[in-house]
């Protein structure tokens, strides 16, 4: 089948797409963008969390289907050219990056959070991202981060 | 064949910061703009995929396999089973005792049996589903204690047990007036790193292959696969593309002959990635252990002897369990100065899913069980937790079992002193926050039946390769001017696996060479081993080996400006000339700037470097100077537990660790706190279940790594007592936070249950007693 969607803004289309795909695999391998990563694929990590019409969601449990003529905001559309979102500045500060394989997930999990809440709270930054797994830093320099991000925005 | 693309670059930064300092990664904005190039993003326009069949069975004999009706699956390039197997039909990162693909036996649930290569993942796993293999099934050998002492039947021609290792320090038959005993059991983790077994297998025109592949030591890989294949090593060549986490769980092979067999027989570029369930199959865990323990003390809780058995369960091939017994008997008894000492430790194969390295590497399995041993011997005594640690704890000069005396600082006292004096958080309360309460918002306590905890632990490891293992790395760097600015390059072998490897070569680079702009070449087979990213070893002995390599280039640029101004070599010896901001300096004057010494020259220097030697152990007694450093690591642990529901909240967790010195602040604070919560998801979380050698959770559904809901605040002491033996006084970070922190937490949870609590991770029911 074929599959349309906005993708950062920009109008894309893929061929021959399997109806099994997920839109993390049409992101990944047929629109070039790997930003979204692959580490569970059910769900439960969110290292693809992506924006669907503005709503963060796991691009591993969206069918391909699902997001023609729909608007789709990855980890990729988040910089302004060269200028990183004050969340992707505060992550590389903070140290907020080992292997970097959950950043992508993260930093849109993030992203999202300061749009809702800008001043978030220790106790809800660790809710909002409670469904981002990461195995490199224990978590500590994650919260630096959005602290620092938050701190970044309101400046 | 054209190039793929996503494959590594260079890594370029001009951000200041030399040792001592926390520059930025140079990898950090593209990993958070998503565009930092994973094993898994790797793409060629010409590709197909590559999908291994696996056993469905732990033992079984192999009676038949047709491919038929699999080749007839449209889109499928090609099916092979170890037939094809052009080289030797063996790997294996110690011993090669591993099929690439089995022959007539499988010996683990998991074993790779068959590769399909096709053009989408779907058509190759409808074409595996079509492969027929038929199996006779057999008995699996599950019982690790049975295996060491031979009461199975054997699953290699060298028998079950894959090594043995003894410890006899002094009187083997001493008595005390205290005895504790105790059996512990530690499940098996799974490193869990996020980034699945990846890459990209190009043929290239010579009839060799170019291997791009996530793993944690490229030489070894290299040497493994060209055996496989049949090739000369200059025929596979391999680059590390962006490695997603590893933690032990790269050092073995996956995807990496598979891939390499399937390109050289289609001819095309082959993409293999392994999805999460595929993942636990793919890769060795922490070996399982049964530890055994006897602690004998006089009424002053000094110890007087210990004997231990220990037995290692190392699945189903050999991966690098010698390695691991080796540090589990020779660290058997922890940071402890102990005259009488009689351990034994046994990794044996069986049918159980394969282990080798994980974070810890033996340490940590001993570590649980000697530190739960301290803590019962200070409950009989009456004595503090901290109190009985401290008038056993090792200190520089002390002897360990193994004869090897301890020659740099062991400040293991003062870091149980810097735990035990931290402030402890708060007792929960006041405004209800379900957030702050076991349970969390699942809202099943709001405080009553909830008890909170406090406990204790220490650690200890050895850094770098052990027993006269030839452990060395090799460092490129070359200078030159650029754009008008003297700029350097570093090239080595050593794996970036998230560590933060390549800030700190840059870093070491600016120190040595007072440059600012420094390139990090991809790693690849190009240029000479860098060993392991392993054994928290990179920093030591990459770090040393591009430390050596800065030092030749500094050298070569001493004698250019001695033949540019006739000053005589001695003379420039006596100026004590040194690289400082991009100048050629004495100790009070400048005598050039760096840019005119090198005019239109590069210097190009490459050095290998290994750390001090180090010796194998007795076989009979495990006596020897088998290690080259030691690190120590101490936790705080404090848990809220609710006692009627056997749920687990841990409150704080704080850590002190010596690192000698710290190159990197920010990413030592990094490595603790990452480490420190590895060691909570043992504690309380973390196993690969597995029944009849069967794994029953191959899934972050069902094997639980902690969330950031699941790990506290974690303050961090960090001490610097320099070692001398090693590059810039440090001492390997990785591993010791992942030591002391399980012990800790477990030793919390009994001081607020009164439970004995043995086996790790510790469930509800073993709170519950349902």
């Amino acid at each position: 089948m074929r599959v349309n969607v906005t993708v950062n803004g920009e109008a894309r289309s893929a061929d021959d797409v399997w109806e099994g795909e997920s839109l993390l695999y049409v992101l990944r391998e047929r629109l070039g963008l790997p930003g979204a990563k692959n580490a569970c694929e059910q769900g439960e990590c969110g290292s693809c969390t992506v924006y669907l019409d503005d709503v963060p969601v796991c691009a591993c449990l969206v069918a391909a289907g699902q997001v023609q003529d729909r608007e789709v905001r990855t980890v990729e559309g988040l910089a302004d050219g060269e200028t990183l979102d004050p969340v992707q500045e505060a992550f590389v500060q903070a140290g907020a990056v080992q292997c970097g394989f959950c950043t992508p997930g993260l930093v849109v999990a993030a992203h999202d959070l300061l749009r809702r809440s800008p001043s978030p709270d220790d106790p809800e930054i660790r809710e909002a991202l409670a469904g981002n797994l990461c195995r490199c830093t224990g978590y500590e320099k994650i919260l630096d981060a959005v602290r620092l991000a938050a701190a970044k925005r309101g400046a | 064949m054209s190039q793929p693309v996503r494959t590594p670059t260079d890594l370029t930064s001009a951000v200041a910061g030399g040792v001592g300092e926390s520059p930025q990664r140079p990898d950090g904005n593209l990993k958070v703009r998503g565009e930092f190039a994973y094993s898994s993003d790797l793409w060629h326009e010409d590709m197909i995929w590559g999908a291994t069949l696996r056993s469905p069975h732990p033992h079984a004999r192999i009676t038949g396999v047709d491919l038929t009706e699999a080749l007839k699956v449209p889109g499928v390039h090609a099916v092979l089973t170890h037939a094809d197997v052009p080289g030797a039909n063996a790997c294996g990162v110690e011993q090669r005792d591993q099929p690439v693909l089995a022959v007539d036996v499988v010996r683990y649930q998991g074993e790779p049996v068959a590769l399909v290569g096709a053009d989408h993942p779907e058509t190759a796993r409808r074409a595996m589903e079509r492969i027929v293999v038929d199996y006779e099934v057999l008995e699996p050998v599950v019982d690790a204690e049975a295996a060491a002492r031979g009461e199975c039947a054997p699953l290699h021609a060298s028998g079950n047990v894959v090594r043995h290792v003894p410890v006899r320090r002094g009187d083997q038959s001493a008595t005390a007036e205290v005895v504790v005993t105790g059996r512990y059991e530690v499940g098996m983790q799974d490193q869990a790193f996020l980034g699945p077994e990846s890459g990209l297998a190009v043929p290239a025109e010579d009839g060799g292959v170019d291997l791009y592949v996530a793993t944690q030591w490229l030489h070894v890989d290299q040497d493994q696969v060209a055996s496989a294949l049949g090739l000369p090593l200059e025929k596979v060549r391999l680059a590390l593309s962006g490695v997603g986490g590893a933690f032990g769980g790269r050092e073995d092979l996956s995807m990496q002959v598979h891939a390499c067999m399937l390109a050289l027989h289609t001819r095309k570029p082959v993409k293999m990635v392994y999805n999460r369930e595929e993942s636990f199959y793919g890769h060795v865990h922490r070996h399982p252990a049964v530890l055994h323990y006897e602690h004998g003390a006089d009424r002053d809780g000094k110890l007087v002897y210990v004997r231990a058995k220990i037995y290692l369960d190392g699945g189903a091939y050999a991966s690098s369990t010698a390695a691991v017994v080796a540090n589990a008997a020779t660290l058997g008894i922890g940071p402890y100065d102990v005259d009488n000492v009689t351990v034994d430790c046994w990794g044996v194969y069986t049918n159980n899913p394969p282990c080798g390295a994980m974070r810890g590497f033996g340490a940590v399995q001993a570590g649980f069980a000697y530190e739960s041993q301290m803590d019962r011997l200070a409950g009989v005594l009456g004595l503090d937790p901290v109190e009985v640690r401290l008038r056993n704890a090792v200190r520089e000069g002390s002897t360990m079992p193994t004869g090897q005396v301890i020659d740099s600082a062991a400040p293991v006292a003062e870091l149980l002193e810097l735990v035990r004096d931290r402030p402890l958080p708060a007792a929960t309360g006041g405004e209800l926050d379900l957030r702050q309460m076991p349970g969390g918002v699942s809202n099943t306590t709001h405080g009553e039946g909830v008890v909170r905890g406090v406990g204790y632990a220490v650690g200890i490891k050895n850094i770098c390769f052990s027993e006269g293992h030839d452990d060395y790395s090799t460092a490129r760097v070359r200078l030159e001017v650029v754009g008008g600015e003297a700029a350097a390059l570093v090239q080595t072998a050593a794996c970036e696996v998230g560590q933060g490897l390549v800030t700190v070569v840059q870093q070491i680079v600016r120190t040595e060479l007072g440059v600012q702009r420094v390139s990090v070449l991809p790693m690849d087979t190009s240029i000479g081993n860098a060993g392991s990213s392993s054994a928290s070893r990179q920093t030591y002995v990459t770090g040393g080996a591009v430390k050596s390599a800065c030092a030749a280039v500094r050298a070569r640029v001493l004698e250019l400006y001695s033949r540019q101004t006739g000053t005589g070599p001695a003379e420039v010896g006596r100026l004590g000339a040194e690289l400082r901001g991009g100048k050629l300096v004495s100790s009070h004057d400048v005598l050039a700037d760096l840019a005119d010494v090198l005019g239109g020259d590069a210097v190009d220097e490459t050095a290998e470097w290994r750390h001090r030697p180090t010796e194998p152990i007795d076989p009979e007694t495990g006596q020897g100077n088998a290690h080259v450093q030691f690190g120590f690591a101490a936790h705080r642990a404090v848990v809220d537990v609710d006692v009627e529901l056997g749920l687990v909240k841990v409150v704080a967790l704080d850590c002190a660790q010596d690192v000698g010195r710290a190159l990197n602040p920010q990413a030592v604070l990094g490595q603790i706190q990452g480490g420190s919560a590895q060691g909570l998801g043992l504690a309380v979380m973390e196993e690969i279940r597995t029944k009849d050698g069967k794994v029953r959770n191959p899934s972050f559904t069902d094997y639980l790594i902690p969330t950031v809901l699941d790990v506290p605040p974690m303050g961090v002491d960090v001490l610097e007592r320099a070692d001398p033996h090693a590059p810039y006084g440090l001492r390997g970070v990785g591993e010791p936070p992942t030591i002391s922190s399980t012990p800790a937490i477990v030793a919390a949870i009994r001081a607020a249950t009164g439970l004995p609590l043995t086996r790790v991770p510790v469930r509800p029911e073993h709170i519950t007693g349902t």
